[in-house]
């Protein structure tokens, strides 16, 4: 049994070195834009530029768009297989898994295809529409981990039970979706929804294909022309991401809290 | 298949269990169907037809034949290649990083810390960790100027390079090991403690408890997790794009230069190549689902 802990010890330490030497080296680097003394200059640049303020903002607010779309595709959608159409599971499950199997870039090529400005529907003529259809591929791309959050919270609750009772009160359908499903898969919309937002943050492809002034676009942009300033960036992106997983615990752990007195 | 599946199933369902309501069953999973076949299913198909027709539209199998030329078959050659080394490499890494979380017998707050940061370093791909590499195995790096200074040993000098096959290995497995800690510990946890202790009383070593027993329930976990990781890698273009530029000749970067500029000089082979991704993220992401579900009805 000793044995065995010391290759886990082993393992760990290895694991440990890898993951975070990599972050110290990033952040020494970031710090290094002062000759001869470590400041943090680098950051105080990259907060300032409007360019950074700009596609940070674009991306924030379409990650938010993108969180809106996919709550309202998923959850009525996830809800009503669970309770009136179990058999057709398998084909939506199968649908939502489609994005990890087609490749971002093989999507949006098809997109560019068949959106065209001389298409049926042209999405990409006009910038406005072109946001659109950015927002529709980022929820595509976040359907299979909203799914996957939305279906397991649905799995959670006795929904056949909850819809009833709803429908005994008189509730319609808006208000059994937003009044009494909605707020007992909280827990799971918003861990899928910060999932979603780490994911469309940094996106790079999809938002430089279709040519719009996101953050990933600009992340390569300044690691083409800049020295310090992509550390700095990085580090912020790893804070950011850092900081979603973290909420999806935080609102994930207040859950099993809330529920634990409830009983069950 | 799939749409052929999702026009039957609604009615012969509706028409079972609820005949008053056909119609509002079907409605209610309308949107999403639409949403599926304007953004998944028909862009992708329009791509793969397009793979075989000519410029004018009519049948032909050249473009498929025209992807055998060198220098098309070399960036999938490549791409296979990175996808691979780092998908094996992070399965065997990840196994051991899951392996020692799980049932190391370390204490009990590095679990739940591991988990954590795997969460996190799994999302954490494209350019930012293209950057973060950089600036700790590039030229001016933190790791090869420490090296240089206390063991006056310059990792350029053995012909390693970061912008290469084996830096962009090394890159991807940040994302690779941690996915593959998150997907391998819940099939880690099925172990059960019994079996260990029942093959130790049977006098069993170690070596024999996971040669004979462990490995045989794991292996569908470990092979299919791998192929996941595989489809992970080869689809990926951002982290390429943002260490190498353009440099690096693989798949995703070549088809982004051709979405970008037509440098291949034919749309429709464009479209052949992206029917080839297609194609091989399909196998690999079939045989991780088909694997998956045969792990799951094994551990019940």
């Amino acid at each position: 049994m000793k044995e065995s802990r010391f290759g886990a010890w082993l393992a760990l330490i290895i694991g440990t070195l890898y993951f975070v030497v990599p972050l110290i080296g990033t952040f020494e680097f970031s710090l290094r834009m002062r000759r001869g003394v470590y400041s943090f200059d680098a950051y105080r640049v990259v907060l300032s530029d409007p360019r950074f303020q700009a596609s940070f903002g674009y991306s924030t607010v379409l990650a938010v768009a993108t969180i809106i779309v996919g709550v309202l595709l998923v959850v009525p959608t996830a809800y009503w297989v669970q309770l009136r159409l179990p058999r057709l599971r398998p084909v939506v499950e199968f649908i939502t898994l489609l994005p990890l199997v087609i490749p971002a870039i093989v999507l949006v090529f098809g997109y560019l295809r068949i959106y065209n400005s001389s298409s049926w529907i042209p999405f990409t003529a006009h910038e406005r529409t072109t946001d659109l259809l950015l927002t529709f591929s980022y929820v595509t791309l976040a359907l299979p981990y909203m799914y996957r959050a939305v279906d397991t919270g649905l799995r959670a609750i006795d929904v056949r039970t909850l819809t009833e009772a709803a429908e005994t009160l008189g509730a319609g359908w808006p208000r059994i979706l937003f009044s009494v499903i909605l707020p007992n898969v909280r827990t799971a919309v918003l861990s899928g929804a910060f999932l979603t937002f780490a994911i469309v943050i940094g996106e790079f492809t999809m938002a430089s294909l279709l040519d719009r002034p996101a953050f990933g676009p600009y992340l390569q942009l300044m690691g083409a022309n800049r020295a310090y300033e992509p550390s700095a960036l990085a580090i912020i992106a790893f804070v950011v991401t850092w900081a979603c997983m973290g909420l999806i615990q935080v609102f994930g752990r207040g859950k099993a809290a809330a529920r634990r007195p409830a009983g069950r | 298949m799939v749409q052929g599946t999702q026009v039957e199933a609604p009615p012969t369902l509706a028409a079972r269990l609820m005949p008053a309501q056909f119609s509002w069953a079907w409605l209610g999973v309308m949107p999403f169907f639409i949403f599926a076949l304007m953004f998944l299913i028909v862009p992708t198909a329009d791509l793969m037809i397009g793979g075989f027709q000519d410029a004018d539209g009519n049948f032909t199998l050249n473009n498929i034949r025209d992807l055998f030329q060198p220098s098309i078959l070399s960036a999938y050659w490549i791409s296979i290649e990175i996808s691979v080394a780092s998908a094996v490499g992070g399965a065997v890494i990840g196994f051991f990083l899951a392996y020692a979380a799980v049932i190391g017998g370390l204490p009990a707050w590095i679990r739940p810390t591991i988990m954590t940061f795997c969460g996190v370093a799994s999302n954490f791909a494209g350019i930012p960790l293209a950057f973060a590499f950089l600036a700790t195995l590039g030229r001016t790096g933190l790791v090869t100027v420490l090296l240089i200074k206390f063991f006056d040993f310059n990792i350029y000098s053995t012909g390693f390079n970061l912008l290469s096959f084996w830096g962009l290995t090394l890159t991807y497995l940040y994302f690779q090991i941690p996915l593959m800690v998150l997907i391998l510990a819940p099939a880690l946890d099925g172990l059960k403690r019994e079996w260990r202790e029942a093959s130790a009383i049977l006098g069993a070593t170690g070596w024999q408890y996971w040669r004979h027993v462990a490995l045989p329930i794991l292996w569908p976990s470990l092979v299919g997790t791998t192929l996941l990781l595989f489809a992970n890698s080869f689809g990926a273009i951002a982290t390429a794009y943002g260490l190498t530029g353009s440099s690096l000749n693989i798949i995703t970067i070549l088809l982004y230069a051709q979405i970008r500029g037509d440098v291949l000089h034919n749309q429709n082979l464009g479209y052949a190549l992206a029917l080839g991704m297609i194609l091989i993220t399909a196998l690999s992401n079939g045989g991780y689902i088909w694997l998956s579900a045969r792990s799951e009805r094994m551990r019940r």
